[in-house]
């Protein structure tokens, strides 16, 4: 653990305002680093120069409308119960929230792990788990996946809404619009993948990035790396959080991915449908797909002027947003970034108003 | 009452964001956070106002005899799950919730009348357990029990956990799981001479006073979230429910002059000092480096995405003392059993871009430390 100290922070911040001679936009890719960044007032004592802008990674803010309406679609029918992790119950859908329905009787239950929701499997009624999430939250799922096929537990079902980080860093770095100059890296994605799928970022866009870790001084010393990386003219996914992150990733979590799932095209809010970017039941386990077992009927978006999709491409910052703050506020989001602890709207309203 | 907002502020901003309350109740307006301050001021004050219960503070000024307050009376339900925790369980719970809202306002704790509301299917030992711990509590804090009164009523969804098997001579925290118990406690208690004049209130405090606490936050909740057993990790945490009179009526009996006092239960300390705040019309600044927590319960919100400045505590006093004092009164809650971990927090000063509270960071950044909004969620990853 690296204890954070002033003191090593006061060394950290004057090297960074040393090195800033330009306007430069880096983004923090994971959620996890956009609280940590608000949390501990970093934002505040970077030089005017260099923007911090959050990128996609806050599993429920990227999560499509229409799979948000799915879900709330399912819990209508009571057909099922539904396990999902905590983050989603005030995401609101078109017409409702999953908090708002479970308030009305919906059989609703929050989960710390998929594993959890086996047990509500044992019940008369099938069990649906919500698969949000990351390369960080797959292994564990299809882990709980592989246990109920060996066990032969036939009323069990996972919704796949997962998404894939690469790809969708790629269709960053690609917009010329953005003006990305670096990226930091997702540390708890990288733990899992390893350096490798991020080398486009550095062989085609020529982009330096940082795969970092989630205290203060990691955040500001892999804001470090990258500045330097610019300055020297050197692009390279260097890894700050070398106490978690190795080269080839886990080995044993990629593994049980790839026996569990394969790759898909998916809906990210915001950036629209994405090659590659998602993960779907491989045959052997397609049995396990809620979404083939129940036909739900998905509403019409209602158009709400939540700008969600702009703050997680980094085209702008939660308050350039017209509803933030005013009638968008954690306790009645209108859009997901608001919800989640990981959401960039979140953080900025909690610390930075 | 126990939830203390300022109606006036909520009201203004409930108007300036045109926001409605939900149509129905959801557990979040039951969080201690902004929901539920404006569930209290838009339905409970709008029918029952007056001015005594406009104060908005932890129990009740009455003016039984004189015209100055001498009496404070105070009102608490106790909803947990699970029932028993670490080191205390919802008997002790009820006790010391209510006995605290008296002596945050510089009471002693009298007479305490008791309500049960039982669901069907509870053990007799477990209830007797909830007693004992209820008895002993009072004890400790040097109150009666007085009046009381007991429902039953059905279980009410066939899909709750059926209560676990009673294992015999053997407790255990699974014992409790399955059983539900609502406890309402009311409590009166005679103000302390030395707090009486003036009254230990909010608006008492003034720029320069310094902020303390009696010792590490969020260890109630950081209990409560494991004792759930919704995780598969382990950290030894207890809960810090305890009596906080005696160490009130230490520092009454060694003089120490105090501006006033609040417990920051639900919400956490980051909610209560925006109460203060608010109802000041102040500021505050506390310094994220001087606030005393273990290691464990930030260790469990790291994971799980909490912030422990809002995770509730149950034996915890902020107290509010003028900077000349602040050395003093810190030296003899330290010698206090509850006061061990005690830490100057921050200190009051004038309000800035009209927020209330300021927490300087590990880093040496500040940024401003609002009131909760809802529950805090665990995080996906």
């Amino acid at each position: 653990m690296i204890k954070t100290s002033a003191k090593t922070a006061r060394i950290l911040i004057d090297k960074i305002n040393e090195v800033v001679k330009r306007p430069i936009k880096l983004m923090e890719v994971c959620g996890t680093h956009t609280n940590a960044i608000s949390a501990s007032g970093i934002r505040q004592s970077m030089p005017k120069k260099l923007q911090l802008l959050s990128g996609p990674g806050c599993p429920v803010c990227v999560t499509a409308q229409s799979d948000i309406d799915w879900v709330i679609g399912l819990a209508r029918t009571d057909k099922a119960v539904i396990a999902t992790f905590g983050d989603l119950m005030r995401v609101p859908g078109t017409e409702s929230t999953l908090e708002k329905e479970k308030a009305q009787g919906a059989n609703i239950r929050v989960v710390y792990s998929c594993l959890d929701s086996l047990k509500y499997a044992e019940d008369k009624k099938p069990a649906v788990f919500i698969g949000v999430g990351f390369e960080t939250t797959a292994p564990t799922i299809a882990g709980t996946v592989i246990k109920a096929h060996a066990n032969k537990i036939k009323n069990f079902y996972v919704a796949p809404f997962f998404k894939l980080i690469p790809p969708a860093l790629r269709v960053i770095a690609s917009n010329p619009g953005l003006k990305i100059d670096g990226f930091i890296l997702p540390g708890h994605v990288s733990t899992i993948i390893g350096k490798r799928p991020y080398q486009f970022l550095v062989d085609q866009y020529r982009k330096p990035c940082a795969i970092t870790g989630f205290e203060a001084l990691d955040i500001l010393q892999g804001i470090y790396l990258i500045l330097k990386q610019l300055k020297d003219r050197k692009p390279e996914i260097a890894i700050q959080y070398e106490r978690s992150v190795n080269q080839q990733g886990n080995l044993t979590a990629q593994k049980i991915i790839k026996a569990v799932f394969k790759t898909t095209h998916a809906e990210w809010r915001g950036l629209g449908v994405i090659k590659d970017s998602g993960l779907l039941f491989a045959n052997k386990f397609a049995r396990y797909d809620a979404r083939a077992h129940f036909t739900i009927k998905v509403p019409k978006p209602k158009p709400t002027g939540c700008r969600c999709g702009d703050v997680l491409l980094g085209s702008i910052i939660p308050p350039q947003c017209g509803l933030f703050a005013k009638i968008c506020t954690p306790s009645n989001p209108i859009g997901p970034c608001m919800v989640s602890s990981e959401g960039a709207c979140a953080a900025y309203y909690k610390y930075e108003r | 009452m126990r939830d203390k907002s300022k109606v006036k502020s909520q009201k203004s901003k409930a108007k300036s964001q045109t926001l409605k309350l939900d149509s129905r109740i959801t557990l979040d307006y039951g969080s201690g956070g902004r929901k539920m301050h404006r569930l209290i001021s838009e339905i409970f004050i709008k029918h029952f106002n007056n001015p005594i219960l406009r104060k908005f503070e932890d129990s009740a000024e009455l003016e039984i005899q004189k015209s100055k307050p001498d009496y404070c009376f105070t009102i608490d339900s106790y909803v947990v799950k699970p029932i028993f925790f670490p080191d205390s369980d919802i008997g002790k719970l009820s006790i010391c919730g209510t006995v605290n809202d008296l002596a945050v306002k510089g009471a002693k704790p009298l007479y305490i009348a008791v309500s049960f509301v039982i669901q069907e299917g509870m053990s007799l030992p477990s209830l007797e357990k909830i007693c004992a711990s209820i008895a002993n509590t009072a004890k400790s804090a040097g109150v009666m029990i007085v009046t009381g009164d007991t429902k039953v009523i059905e279980r009410h969804s066939q899909d709750q956990p059926r209560p676990s098997r009673i294992k015999q001579e053997i407790f255990s925290y699974e014992q409790g799981r399955g059983e539900e118990i609502i406890i309402t406690t009311c409590g009166i208690g005679k103000i302390l001479p030395d707090f009486r004049n003036p009254t230990l209130s909010a608006k008492n405090i003034n720029i320069g006073d310094k902020v303390l606490i009696n010792g590490n936050i969020g260890d109630h909740e950081g209990a409560i979230i494991l004792a759930r057993g919704q995780f598969d990790f382990k950290a030894r945490i207890k809960s810090d429910c305890a009596p906080l009179y005696g160490l009130i009526e230490t520092l009454a009996k060694a003089k120490c002059r105090i501006k006033m006092m609040r417990d920051p239960t639900r919400g956490g300390l980051a909610t209560t000092l925006n109460e203060i705040a608010d109802a000041a019309k102040l500021g505050i600044s506390i310094n994220e480096t001087d606030i005393p927590m273990q290691k464990s319960v930030k260790g469990i919100s790291d994971i799980l995405g909490f912030d422990p400045l809002y995770m509730a505590n149950e034996g915890k006093v902020v107290i509010i003392a003028d900077a000349k004092d602040a050395n003093r009164i810190l030296r003899i809650m330290k010698k206090h059993p509850l006061g061990k971990n005690s830490a100057i927090i921050g200190e009051v000063i004038r309000r800035k871009h009209g927020l209330g509270v300021w927490l300087n960071t590990k880093i040496g950044s500040q940024r401003p430390l609002l009131e909760l909004e809802g529950f805090q969620i665990p995080r996906i990853c």
